[in-house]
């Protein structure tokens, strides 16, 4: 495969409610951040990807306005994922292993705060025999969190310490929205809300926008002193239906990190994208990571939860750490869908 | 398909052909700084678009961008509310939530010192008089019924001016920027 | 004839297929609908659901069905489960921009075989609906879609100075074609040029008879390696080679581009010719499929893509040159103007010039296609996909 790197990264400020800005107006100042910090114009994009979903914006076709904010003038290479920005990334990528273009542009946005965003969620859910419930997001992570309590792989003790470890560490990214610091014992004297989960137990809903810039081989290492090279990344899905999976596991998240090759080297950071404690949980048993790799340094999904975005700002936030200099060898994590049916893994490395 | 063996106790059952699930949701747009601050313009019967600072064409409504650009659109101007029809269409069908008399004209209206024109209605002449190159001005509602939407302008009518030559991107040039001979292939891609 | 350009491995199509398109499928779900389509395009690759790779599928607006992401729903009815499963959203285009994206798997050597789908169920919800969402504070559309196309042909009417009649002949045209095509959703053997020419002016320049249906339907394509296409043609099943592709996306709201011959599909339509080698599309394409979702947008589209001199686009309607017997025919399936579920046009476009260049087009094949163009756009005549297809490996 070509080497392709992350060679800039750039996030709005993540809040729960954005509403003097609209879409084109969040989005275009971290798109001009990323690509100044890239040193590059749109002149010099050679493919630009985005994602959004029509649903958050309540409006058809929403991303089209998005982009006319981007200045695709003279016409370029273009694609939109209604998915994640993740994916949007792994378009991107494979878009430049094909080798007619060097960089690439992938950018990402979301307004939850139009809607109500646990009932617009429910209309991604199977539309005959489930979204007609509308069984609301966190009622739905409830019960794949009974099921992993039950099947002893995770405690609701672990869960406080993923939820008091997340809002601390968030209390170094200025851009993350949720930031405290709780011991995990006074977390778990609080009621449940939606048993078994507690309020810290659950992200934070945001407004948000994210941009990365990739570039190929010598035009990575002409533009960057430190690019995050992407060794490996894949992504597998699972079905909906919750009955048809295993709750308390991540099959796709496994075989997505056995594909990218995540197990090829040490893991030194992680950023996986589990909007619920006990997700996280799941989600370190399926990459395999032990103690010796730091997870969630930014705070993870539970101290800014963008839909569309989390996923892309999980990569972005350890190609930062890796183009820093702080870690050589790390992966991240994106998810999609009710309980985590959706998985992406991309493991990232820094020249040695 | 396979065909399904149905047990006995449902065999002879009518099938469920379809299922009725009504949504409904609820959302806050937002209007944006761009946005805001043209509405609050039609409020006070003023049109304002903004320009551009690198490329120096002026958008109305402005979108917050521009679109060649790429970068935001903060200098406001105050345009005149004349304009010239550089296209239109006569529609002979009510549409959802229109209640216009049929047929009615609906322009792409190019109000002077803009560079990109507005999709309105034009009333107040006959839909086969209407012509590309037609001066038009708006007409709006009454003081007491102004407020930050675009439909504070009624419509647009004739001036009775002279028609002017339409000047737009493909207009005298063949059929067009993106028409062919202009270039050989290899060449733009 | 072509290159095969650096980094690109060569893709073949070995199985299509669609469904019946007609304005409500109501004897399928949305899983039964693209089940329908994607086992046709199985049974024609002759492969099983195991053979796929992944799968890469495209619709227009979710509000479309009133479902969110529906990819996540359909996942296991696509036979996705524990593999690939992505999703496009271009707008229009997205038919073929989904299909682009699946190449580019094939192209970049991740994937031996990849299932393409693409769908559009307008009757679960209601598109004029979807597209009406009345959004304060944005200018409000008074007359629909085709009041937004119609001033930008009325344009092109009046700098090409064409006749008023091309449209209509255009539209006879494509409607014929669908009767050679049984999955067409509009079959109506009693068309007349007199028939168009009296159906109501709904948008002037635009008539009803000239303007898309809305249709349920899908589309669904297998792409493989060279080696799948090698084991293809081995096998009989007559492979379709890609020889070009390309996508292009120009701002909607630009002062500076030409909504009437945009720029972005000129580029586009550059790209794939250089790609293949073609420097004479007139005369090397054999065939095309392109989106006309009103029949003016033939004749604007051929000078756009190359294949005729600025303003003279119209006549080569006028002489016949893009029907069936003519010698550059265009939209043989009867084209978007004949059926539209939306979301799956820009593929059934890329499919039929598949379907040409194996001899698989049944009563509308064009004997001996090589090379066939197909085409997809969307949006406000803003986003483009094309490819072109051979009979012989690139």
């Amino acid at each position: 495969m070509r080497d392709v790197a992350i060679i800039a990264f750039a996030q709005s400020e993540h809040r729960r409610r954005v509403d003097d800005r609209n879409e084109v107006e969040m989005l275009m100042p971290v798109v001009g951040e990323v690509l100044a910090s890239a040193g590059m114009t749109m002149d010099d994009v050679g493919f630009t990807c985005s994602g959004s979903t029509d649903y958050l914006a309540g409006v058809a076709f929403s991303f089209v306005m998005t982009l006319d904010g981007v200045g695709p003038w003279p016409p370029i290479q273009e694609s939109h994922v209604e998915m994640d920005g993740a994916w949007a990334l792994y378009e991107a990528w494979v878009k430049l292993q094909l080798g007619d273009v060097d960089t690439a542009l992938v950018y990402c946005y979301a307004k939850s705060s139009p809607g109500d965003l646990p009932m617009v969620m429910t209309r991604q859910l199977d539309p005959y025999s489930v979204a007609p419930l509308w069984p609301d997001a966190v009622s739905l992570a409830a019960l794949q969190t009974r099921a992993a309590i039950d099947a002893g792989r995770v405690t609701v003790e672990a869960m406080a310490e993923v939820a008091a470890r997340s809002r601390r560490d968030a209390m170094g990214n200025p851009k993350a929205q949720l930031a405290w610091d709780r011991p995990a014992a006074d977390l778990l004297a609080e009621p449940e809300t939606v048993a078994p989960l507690r309020r810290h137990d659950c992200p934070p809903i945001s407004d948000g926008v994210a941009a990365v810039v990739l570039a190929a081989a010598d035009a990575a290492r002409g533009r960057a002193s430190r690019p995050a090279w992407i060794r490996g990344i894949d992504h597998r899905v699972e079905p909906m239906a919750l009955g048809l999976r295993d709750l308390t596991d991540s099959p796709s998240t496994r075989l997505a990190a056995e594909r990218a090759g995540l197990h090829d080297g040490p893991v030194e950071v992680a950023e996986v994208h589990a909007p619920f404690t006990s997700q996280e949980l799941i989600l370190r048993a399926a990459l395999g990571l032990d103690g010796d790799t730091v997870v969630n340094p930014s705070g993870g999904a539970l101290a800014a939860n963008p839909m569309m975005t989390a996923g892309l700002v999980r990569i972005g936030e350890v190609a930062r750490r890796i183009s820093d200099g702080e870690h050589r060898r790390g992966v991240a994590h994106a998810t999609s869908g009710p309980c985590l049916q959706q998985n992406l893994v991309c493991v990232l490395e820094g020249d040695t | 398909m396979a065909e399904l063996t149905l047990p006995a106790s449902i065999a002879g059952v009518e099938p469920v052909r379809s299922v009725r699930t009504p949504a409904h949701l609820d959302y806050q747009f937002t209007a944006g700084e761009a946005t805001s601050r043209f509405l609050r313009g039609i409020a006070e019967r003023r049109i304002l678009g903004e320009r551009c600072p690198v490329c120096e064409k002026v958008y109305v409504p402005p979108r917050g961008a521009c679109p060649t650009d790429g970068v935001p659109t903060a200098e406001q101007v105050e345009l005149p509310h004349e304009g010239t029809i550089t296209s239109f269409c006569v529609v002979n069908v009510a549409f959802y939530g229109q209640a216009m008399e049929i047929p009615y004209v609906s322009a792409l209206i190019l109000l002077d010192r803009s560079d990109l024109p507005i999709m309105h209605l034009i009333q107040e002449v006959a839909a086969d008089e209407v012509r590309v190159g037609m001066r038009v001005e708006a007409v709006w509602v009454p003081d007491d019924e102004l407020a930050p939407t675009l439909e504070s302008i009624r419509w647009f009518r004739p001036t009775g001016e002279a028609d002017v030559a339409v000047d737009m991107p493909g207009e005298g040039e063949g059929t067009g920027l993106g028409s062919w001979p202009e270039l050989s292939p290899g060449s733009g891609a | 004839m072509g290159r095969h350009l650096m980094g690109r491995a060569r893709v073949a199509v070995v199985g299509v297929g669609q469904t019946q398109h007609q304005a409500t499928r109501g004897d399928v779900s949305m899983a039964g609908l693209v089940r329908e389509a994607a086992g046709r395009a199985l049974d024609d690759a002759g492969m099983t659901w195991a053979d796929i790779d992944a799968v890469v599928i495209g619709k227009a607006p979710d509000f479309f069905e009133g479902v969110m992401m529906p990819e996540l729903y359909l996942a296991d009815a696509l036979g996705a489960v524990g593999k690939p499963l992505f999703r496009v959203h271009t707008a229009g285009s997205v038919g073929g921009s989904t299909a682009l994206v699946a190449t580019q798997l094939v192209q970049a050597g991740l994937h031996e075989r990849v299932l393409t789908v693409a769908f559009e169920k307008q009757s679960e919800s209601e598109a004029m609906w979807a597209l009406s969402l009345p959004i304060p504070f944005q200018p409000p559309m008074h007359a629909g879609a085709g009041g937004y196309f119609a001033p930008h042909i009325r344009s092109y009417v009046r700098r090409a100075k064409a006749p008023d009649h091309i449209g209509i002949l255009v539209a006879l045209k494509d409607r014929r074609n669908a009767l050679r095509n049984p999955y067409a959703h509009l079959h109506e053997p009693d068309i007349t040029f007199e028939s168009v020419q009296e159906s109501l002016m709904l948008w002037d320049p635009i008539r009803y008879a000239e303007t898309c249906p809305s249709s349920d339907g899908a589309c669904a394509m297998v792409l493989g390696s060279e080696a799948v296409g090698d084991a293809a043609a081995a096998a009989g099943g007559a492979p379709a080679w890609v020889h070009g592709t390309a996508m292009r996306s120009e701002p909607t709201m630009s002062a500076d581009r030409d909504p009437v011959l945009p720029l972005g599909q000129r580029e586009c339509a550059l790209d794939v010719y250089r790609q293949a080698g073609v420097t004479d599309p007139r005369r090397q394409i054999d065939c095309m499929e392109i989106y006309v979702p009103f029949s003016w947008f033939e004749p604007m589209w051929l000078e756009n893509l190359g294949f005729a001199a600025p303003g003279e686009g119209w006549r080569l309607v006028e002489d016949g040159v893009t029907a069936m017997d003519g010698d550059l025919p265009v939209n043989m399936s009867g084209g978007v103007l004949s059926s539209n579920p939306i979301g799956a046009s820009g593929m059934l476009r890329f499919a039929e010039a598949a379907l040409q260049v194996r001899g698989r087009a049944g009563d509308h094949q064009v004997e001996g296609a090589g090379l066939a163009l197909g085409h997809a756009y969307g949006g406000g005549s803003q986003f483009f996909a094309m490819w072109l297809v051979g009979a012989e490996k690139p």
